[in-house]
């Protein structure tokens, strides 16, 4: 199905399923561990073996000379899988390293080999075993000495220069310069990365823990040198993404290569410490804001220049590129540098380039309203567009921006707020509040599905979808429910196996409204193979209530698969709609902190989340999508933060000890409100993505909040308390 | 992780002897650090003799009016005991500032005390450290040192000792009670049990091999406001940059140890004598001599205020 | 115990002499003794059933449930107790599975996620989570209701914890109380304020 002009009215439309706030229907098999994931595949393959993985001690240079010996001799060792043995690899499409080093080593912890065992214990003891002399060559680590280096990226975010920004910046009588930084920070997925690998003579398939399962089997057919057919790629349950199992790693690669060598199927999963630095992380950035107003409030021009780096391969985080969208003033300049860093590669994790973004620019509009003496609701209003500010003759598909921020304020009490930081006092507490807005741009992939009737009259639906516990399975099944007509429990949903039909894949906060579009196009097939079964009219046909009716007519769905299944399979594709109209999604987060007066100990006390973001399919597993983006966006304003040894170039907190993300006692009770909209320039489902949207600004609203509270402008996150200890009051 | 054998041992004495016996035998009691730290090749114990069916659970009043706690009375066992609670809340509230409620069911009085560092260079075994491999260097001096230690540290190792339990402990004048293998039996007083690093620092307490840990004692209570303060970078589950223990009595003397910025509980009583003087002095004194590197600096800073702090707050109380 | 294969005969010499020193034995010749690995034999009461494994004795609890008895809902998220998703409750108290041996755990009662409940017969708190949507990713989701099933009981049975107001009163069972009892199990997907909601559900219905 091509979708390439606005949706009309459509079955979907009738929200009977879809759009109602719905449990999870994998519900009772994740609460009772149920739910099988990659490393516990017990059922699918006889015989299976351990695999552990050895990672390189340095970041970079070559290895000598592996030593073998001693882990070889060790019990159960069944095959050790190296650079040297492994055969000739390639390095996947999606890939910046290569997933097994040899003899080039080009970040730390980069796998260097596998052994293979009979058992966990017996792979993981001789694994220590084995010994590697290293050639170090000296690397670029620190990103700060290394950003003059930095070229543009000319495929991803080419530089845009609109008006005459240093004109107008000049002229205007409110100027504003500030740089900031973010750092490196860990996806953290509960789940580690991990894969059971097993061979049917050239045939191999892999039960993993990805997202993304056509890029994946591409890449790994590409780096084993095998044609596609010949990988089949499961990946039914996924404890946690973020962005960090887009791409297939080194477990899948050594999984693939240790059964091989063994003979058998082989499992392995990433021990946690070496997850960090064996996969990816999003990256550091840079960032310099500077923007010029008018006495009025309206922005007239805004620069937002950063600055992030990467493996030779790798790319840039777009971290300037919300500055192209968000803000209305008519002198532009927007660019992003890339410069080279050994550091292990940098990709994308939870809103690349929105989210490190926003954590920037939202800050500078705290700084710049302050400033204005403007309130920071009513400075971001007043500087609302509702076009492309580049290309004003491209109108926002829905942008409610202002609505979010009004609402939003409302709601949480805004007008308590005191201008003057400091000035709120409980007792050890000092207390702010902060705002910020939440954007992220709409994304549009092609996704297919398969929807069969069976003859018992239940709905299947198939598709390489994913869901990585953003309630995919419960949107699917709602979808195929609400077109064919039945209820939920009449709907199954298989997804994660590269045998069904190619889906959009869990990114970019794409995969929600655009696999639910592909299950609606195959809805529509098979709608059509129904009414010509049952001799009906396709276009006139009603389906409700288990029945397909036209007028007064009306026969039971089930009739229809009496002589046989019905299938109907297809793809939505998109036109070109998203280069008419911009599509994205917008927010506003509130946030009220509580600070220690003495220690800088900062509490979340309150959070509101404002949603704009098309029409809410789910709004249980909605809210959740933005209930933890906004706990992760906690995380990020106020512990996340990879330590680079900028001598050594590793990352050194490389656990859940040292990489610190939120626990329970971090967050309070958290509340989203999503506004009424469908979005019909989006998709037939006419909704829009939410699960990052959830995540851009938080953080910002928080260091707001932080300011609010004591004055301490923290321009480098993660907002620690050391950064803010000086600003606190004096002690008695 | 090496192979390794296991037995259980039935009594504390025959513990400590099995221990002299083997050389590289270790005891595991609730095996929250040890196995931690087996997995990654840190520690590699050939022989794991489980101590935790000596009956050494017990909490008893002592003839002085004191307590003697068992070496595997567990975390949360020793905090919700009742008259910890009441007079040496100080120890309670220490006790429920480290670690999870899981981890503080399976960690042993003993095992709290015995823990090892979090430095990240420890447990990294790709990295030069004293501690782990004496002689290999200290890969963590010159790098990333925020949560590690500004003073009793020396120039070969920085690491901090990470227990909030032992804070409380050296506050409260503990005594270390254990059996060595030949049967003998001798009481540690808590100043003297953990070590400075020194050029030393794989050496950690003043235990000799195959010394076996039974109790600890803590003499009568002190009475006083008892106040532990732990700052760190989430609100849970994480490790103090800073910790403060105050005990203040109503004439304004009391005590301080503070945790989170040496290898040992910091405790100076000189520093102590300081505290009816306020918070400034009585830091100044106690971190005489620190070391500190520009990430880790800020702690000279947050001690004296949260020592400050938590002397309001025990004076409200008071 | 009973220990099998040849280490049986070193173990028994050291359990059976406590006073009687045999020679010292050198780490060197202890470990040449180790070449194979050390096997033992364990029973454990898994949800009510005996289990008699053979087990390396560096195999974890943890990794006996999930590679041993197939019981996979105990999840292994860092296999450090950094994250809490393979809480059980073994003897009544919840654990870190992953941080505690097999082998130290003979004869222990351990209850996994699967004997709280099952998809046709929920325990109260699998239906709470569920209903308020407690979870995402599902990974660390046994762990979390564990956790939630044990730390209700503490809180009954009068343990305080870091912000009980007071150490002499018993705990409430108010939302903070829960944040900070739970926060040894981690949730990156941030279901928190749901996880609480749900705890919070069961708590005031009556045990």
């Amino acid at each position: 199905m091509k979708f390439d002009t606005p949706a009309t009215t459509n079955p979907i439309d009738r929200l009977k399923v879809v759009g109602q706030p719905t449990e999870r229907i994998e519900g009772p098999l994740k609460t009772s561990g149920q739910a099988t994931y990659a490393y516990e595949q017990h059922e699918a393959a006889a015989n299976q073996a351990y695999g552990f993985m050895v990672d390189s001690a340095i970041a970079k240079g070559r290895i000598k000379a592996i030593h073998l010996g001693e882990a070889k001799a060790a019990p159960g060792v069944l095959a050790i899988v190296t650079a040297e043995n492994a055969g000739k690899l390639d390095k996947g499409d999606y890939n910046a390293a290569h997933l097994l080093a040899g003899p080039e080593v080009q970040h730390y912890q980069q796998a260097v080999a596998l052994v293979v065992a009979e058992t966990f214990e017996q792979a993981r003891a001789a694994a220590q075993l084995v010994k590697v002399d290293y050639q170090t060559t000296e690397g670029k680590f620190d990103l700060a000495s290394v950003k003059d280096l930095g070229v543009e990226p000319k495929d991803e975010l080419p530089d845009v220069n609109h008006g005459d920004f240093d004109k107008a910046f000049t002229a205007a009588p409110v100027q504003f310069d500030q740089t900031y930084t973010t750092p490196d920070q860990s996806h953290a997925m509960m789940e580690p990365h991990a894969t059971l690998a097993a061979w049917k003579g050239d045939q191999l398939t892999v039960w993993t823990s990805n997202q993304m399962v056509a890029w994946s089997v591409g890449d790994i057919a590409k780096t084993l040198g095998l044609p596609k057919e010949k990988v089949r790629l499961v990946s039914p349950y996924i404890g946690g993404g973020f962005g960090g199992k887009l791409f297939i790693r080194a477990d899948v690669i050594l999984a693939a290569l240790g059964a091989r060598m063994a003979g058998r199927p082989v499992k392995v999963a990433l021990a946690r410490p070496q997850m960090a630095n064996n996969t990816t992380h999003r990256p550091a950035t840079i960032q310099r804001i500077r923007m010029a107003a008018a006495a009025d409030g309206k922005l007239t021009a805004i620069a937002h220049e950063g600055w992030s780096g990467n493996l030779a391969d790798g790319k840039v985080e777009l971290a300037a590129q919300p500055s192209q969208l968000l803000y209305a003033a008519e002198n532009r300049r927007v660019s992003m540098r890339l410069a080279p860093l050994d550091l292990p590669e940098g990709n994308a994790m939870r809103a690349p380039g929105e989210a490190p973004g926003l954590m920037v620019l939202e800050i500078a509009m705290d700084e710049m309203a302050e400033q204005l003496k403007m309130d920071p609701v009513l400075f971001r209003i007043a500087n609302d567009t509702q076009v492309d500010p580049v290309k004003t003759e491209r109108p926002f598909s829905q942008r409610q921006l202002v609505k979010c921020l009004q609402i939003g304020a409302e709601k949480f009490g805004w007008e308590q707020r005191k201008a003057q930081p400091g000035s709120r006092r409980e007792g050890r507490w000092l207390i702010g509040m902060g705002v910020a807005a939440a954007f992220r741009n709409n994304l549009l992939v092609k996704s297919g599905a398969r929807v069969r009737l069976e003859r018992d009259g239940k709905v299947v639906v198939e598709t390489d979808m994913t869901d990585i516990g953003t309630g995919s399975y419960t949107i699917i099944a709602q979808t195929a429910a609400e077109m064919m007509g039945v209820g939920l429990n009449d709907v199954v949903v298989r997804l994660g196996d590269s045998d069904f039909p190619v889906s959009a894949g869990s990114g970019g906060q794409f995969g929600g409204n655009c696999s639910t579009s592909g299950v609606y196009a195959a809805c529509v097939k098979l709608r059509e193979a129904v009414a010509q079964k049952l001799g009906l009219a396709a276009d006139q046909a009603e389906f409700a209530d288990g029945q397909v009716r036209v007028g007064s007519k009306s026969l039971p769905l089930r009739n229809a698969a009496e002589g046989g299944a019905l299938v109907g399979e297809d793809s939505i594709e998109f036109g070109d709609l998203a280069e008419k109209y911009q599509q994205s999604t917008f927010g506003a987060h509130f946030v009220e902190v509580a600070v220690d007066a003495a220690t800088g100990e900062v509490r979340v006390r309150r959070m509101l989340a404002v949603c704009a973001a098309g029409r809410i399919l789910n709004p249980t597993s909605a809210r959740s999508q933005v209930i933890g983006a906004m706990t992760m966006g906690v995380g990020a304003a106020l512990m996340e933060e990879l330590a680079v040894d900028k001598r050594l170039g590793f990352f050194v907190n490389h656990d859940l000890a040292g990489y610190e993300v939120p626990v329970h006692a971090d967050i309070p009770h958290q509340e989203v409100i999503f506004l009424e909209e469908t979005d019909p320039i989006s998709s037939p489902m006419k909704a829009k993505g939410v699960g990052e949207l959830g995540i851009c600004g938080v953080s910002a609203a928080v260091a707001n909040a932080i300011y609010n509270a004591t004055g301490a402008r923290v321009r480098e996150y993660p907002i620690t308390l050391d950064k803010i200890l000086d600003s606190l009051p004096e002690m008695i | 992780m090496r192979a390794f054998n296991y037995s259980r041992a039935d009594s504390p004495a025959a513990a400590a002897s099995q221990a002299a016996q083997v050389e590289g035998a270790k005891f595991i009691a609730g095996g929250t650090n040890l196995l931690d730290l087996m997995k990654l090749d840190i520690e590699t114990p050939v022989h794991l003799i489980d101590i935790n069916h000596l009956g050494l659970d017990q909490i008893e009043a002592t003839p002085e009016g004191g307590l003697r706690i068992g070496a595997l009375v567990r975390n949360t066992d020793l905090a919700a005991d009742a008259r910890v609670r009441k007079d040496y809340a100080l120890l309670s509230r220490a006790l429920l500032a480290g670690a999870s409620g899981q981890l503080r069911n399976m960690a042993t009085t003993a095992g709290n005390l015995l823990q090892r560092t979090r430095c990240p260079y420890f447990y990294d075994t790709h990295q030069a450290c004293n501690k782990r491999n004496p002689g290999s260097g200290c890969a963590a001096i010159g790098g990333v040192t925020r949560q590690l230690g500004i003073i009793g540290v020396s120039d070969a190792c920085i690491a901090t000792h990470p227990s909030d339990m032992a804070i409380a402990m050296r506050a409260l004048d503990a005594q270390i009670e254990t059996v060595k293998p030949d049967g003998s039996t001798r009481s540690i007083p808590m100043a003297d049990f953990h070590q400075l690093p020194g050029n030393t620092p794989h050496i950690e307490t003043s235990l000799t091999p195959g010394e076996f840990i039974t109790a600890v004692t803590l003499p009568a209570p002190v009475g006083g406001t008892h106040i532990y303060h732990k700052v760190r970078d989430r609100s849970s589950y994480a490790f103090a940059l800073v910790s403060v223990g105050l005990i203040l009595q109503k004439d304004g003397t009391g005590r301080v140890a503070v945790g989170g910025i040496a290898p040992k509980p910091w405790r100076v009583e000189a520093a102590e004598a300081l505290l009816p003087k306020g918070a400034k002095a009585v830091s100044e004194r106690l971190l005489e001599g620190a070391t500190p590197t520009d990430d880790n600096q800020f702690k000279l800073t947050l001690v004296e205020r949260t020592l400050a702090s938590v002397l309001a707050q025990a004076r409200e109380t008071a | 115990m009973p220990i099998s294969r040849r280490n049986f005969m070193i173990l028994g010499a050291v359990t059976a002499t406590a006073f009687a020193m045999p020679p010292f034995i050198s780490l060197k010749a202890y470990a040449a003794s180790l070449e194979q690995p050390a096997m033992s034999q364990v029973t454990l009461q898994v949800n009510g059933k005996p289990q008699t494994l053979e087990v390396d004795t560096r195999t974890t609890l943890l990794d006996a449930l999930r590679e041993h008895l197939h019981l996979t809902g105990t999840k292994k998220g860092c296999d450090h107790g950094q994250c809490g998703a393979c809480t059980v409750i073994a003897d009544g108290r919840r654990i870190n599975s992953c941080l505690t041996l097999a082998v130290m755990h003979d004869g222990s009662e351990v209850t996994t996620i699967e004997g709280l409940g099952m998809p046709d017969k929920l325990h109260p708190m699998q239906a709470a989570f569920i209903k308020h949507d407690g979870y995402q990713c599902g990974y660390c989701t046994p762990g979390q209701i564990c956790s939630a099933v044990a730390v209700l009981k503490e809180i009954r049975d009068g343990i305080p914890s870091h912000v009980s107001p007071s150490l002499t009163e018993p705990p409430k069972l108010i939302a903070a109380e829960l944040q900070e009892r739970m926060s040894g199990n981690i949730c990156r997907c941030g279901a928190y304020s749901n996880i609480i909601e749900a705890i919070t559900e069961v708590a005031e219905v009556p045990a």
